[in-house]
């Protein structure tokens, strides 16, 4: 990948924060940033061409969700064609599958094929 | 400015004489006022402006839009029908009408029957109604690309997802589909089949017939890490190395890049509806925001013009400004 990812952005962020030594109020933000994420459980997000997280680990049941970020339609398709593939996304449409028998899948967006990501299903 | 052109630096393997004359036909601004060279010398918006006809040593022109992404409503340009219809109030400008225009794919931004609807309605304003299409990923997002071959392939024999070829005035035109059945991970792509076609739709052609080959998305690596760039392009070019004249004209990456090796001259054209960052220049390659004022003179069309002899062809670009 060319870019950052935000989880990577955050990473540099944070380590960014603790080299500097700046004071908890920056740290106590960035906590804020992660309830919000856990608020939004099982998303991968579609932003700048790139799926986020690229590997999402959720349990056999859960439901999982994308939501497209971009101002392109994306679309989101399994790579051995394991799961049922989304019609084309446009901005802030979603698309939800029920993870299904353990396993990893990996998936790709067809208009796209260089974006790719992984979903890994555990026991429940 | 009002007009440009723009190329890359890459010419191996041709001498000096063959450069000057080669670039002088690409249209490149300098040398082209050096060389003289009439017809690439007038671009499209001039020959509108001044009220000229084509001149007459001309023995084919042809017009080049591409990615007009009907539907399209960001705010990059809230109104991609109005610039779309501009494009073609140039093209009804100009005195001597193209012989006839191709477009390089993404007519539409989500493949609906009403983008398309809308497309063919402000399409029926330009003048010149003949027009050879290659659809964008933007074209078959949701049905493999059933509704654009319905559409847009009547007045071809397409074969397999909609490739074909057709002949005027003694020039070749290669229609390819590189925008189907995309690999995970991958680029663009042609495939076996239409690749075995390729190789034989040329094959009774004499080494001194004009090519064109146009296709949506770049036959060269433009940039991999954006997916500007189709995985098997190689092969096809193979097949027609033994041409004198190879020009392969590409949309896909809204704004123009030229690059011309040996005898083939490669060239993406801009779009109708919203710029696109240089390679690499943004985190990805999405709609790129300008200033409003700014917004026309990113977009615009290509003029290509063939004359008998000549061993390249003259490839110009205006923008809407």
């Amino acid at each position: 990948m060319n870019t950052m990812t935000p989880r990577n952005k955050r990473m540099a962020l944070l380590c960014a924060i603790s080299f500097l030594n700046l004071s908890i109020f920056a740290l106590a933000g960035e906590m804020k940033d992660a309830d919000s994420a856990s608020s939004m459980q099982n998303t991968v997000e579609i932003k700048d061409f790139a799926f986020n997280p690229q590997t999402l680990t959720v349990k056999s049941g859960e439901k999982v969700t994308w939501i497209n970020r971009d101002e392109e339609p994306h679309t989101v398709v399994s790579v051995e064609k394991q799961f049922k593939k989304s019609s084309a996304l446009d901005t802030d449409e979603t698309f939800t599958i029920t993870a299904g028998a353990p396993g990893t899948y990996t998936y790709f967006c067809s208009v796209h094929p260089k974006m790719t990501g992984t979903i890994v299903i555990v026991k429940s | 400015m009002s007009d440009y052109i723009s190329h890359d630096h890459e010419h191996d393997g041709i001498d000096r004489r063959g450069f000057l004359h080669c670039m002088a036909w690409a249209g490149t601004g300098l040398l082209w006022t050096i060389s003289g060279g009439v017809l690439a010398s007038k671009t499209l918006a001039e020959i509108a402006k001044a009220g000229d006809s084509l001149p007459s040593a001309t023995d084919l022109s042809f017009l080049q839009i591409s990615d007009s992404h009907i539907g399209f409503s960001k705010e990059a340009n809230k109104d991609v029908t109005a610039t779309f219809k501009i494009a073609l109030d140039r093209i009804n400008a100009m005195p001597t009408p193209p012989s006839f225009l191709i477009h390089t794919g993404d007519l539409t931004q989500l493949s609906k029957p009403e983008e398309f609807d809308t497309f063919d309605e402000v399409l029926k304003s330009c003048r010149t109604k003949d027009v050879f299409y290659v659809p964008g990923e933007h074209d078959v997002l949701n049905d493999g690309g059933k509704l654009y071959r319905e559409r847009y392939l009547k007045r071809v024999e397409g074969k397999g997802s909609g490739w074909y070829s057709f002949n005027k005035n003694g020039v070749h035109f290669i229609a390819l589909v590189n925008v189907l059945d995309l690999q995970a991970g991958g680029l663009g792509q042609l495939g076996d089949e239409q690749l075995e076609w390729l190789e034989g739709d040329v094959k009774g052609l004499g080494a001194d017939t004009p090519i064109v080959v146009f296709a949506h998305i770049p036959l060269w690596a433009v940039y991999p890490q954006w997916g500007w760039g189709t995985s098997d392009s190689e092969r096809a070019l193979g097949y027609l190395k033994r041409f004198g004249s190879v020009t392969v004209l590409n949309g896909h990456i809204h704004q123009v890049l030229q690059k011309v090796e040996g005898n083939v001259t490669f060239h993406t054209a801009m779009s109708t509806a919203f710029p696109q960052p240089a390679p690499g220049t943004a985190p990805s390659p999405g709609p790129m925001k300008v200033p409003a004022e700014k917004l026309r003179s990113m977009l615009g069309l290509t003029s290509v013009q063939y004359k008998q002899g000549k061993t390249a062809l003259a490839v110009v670009d205006s923008n809407l400004s």
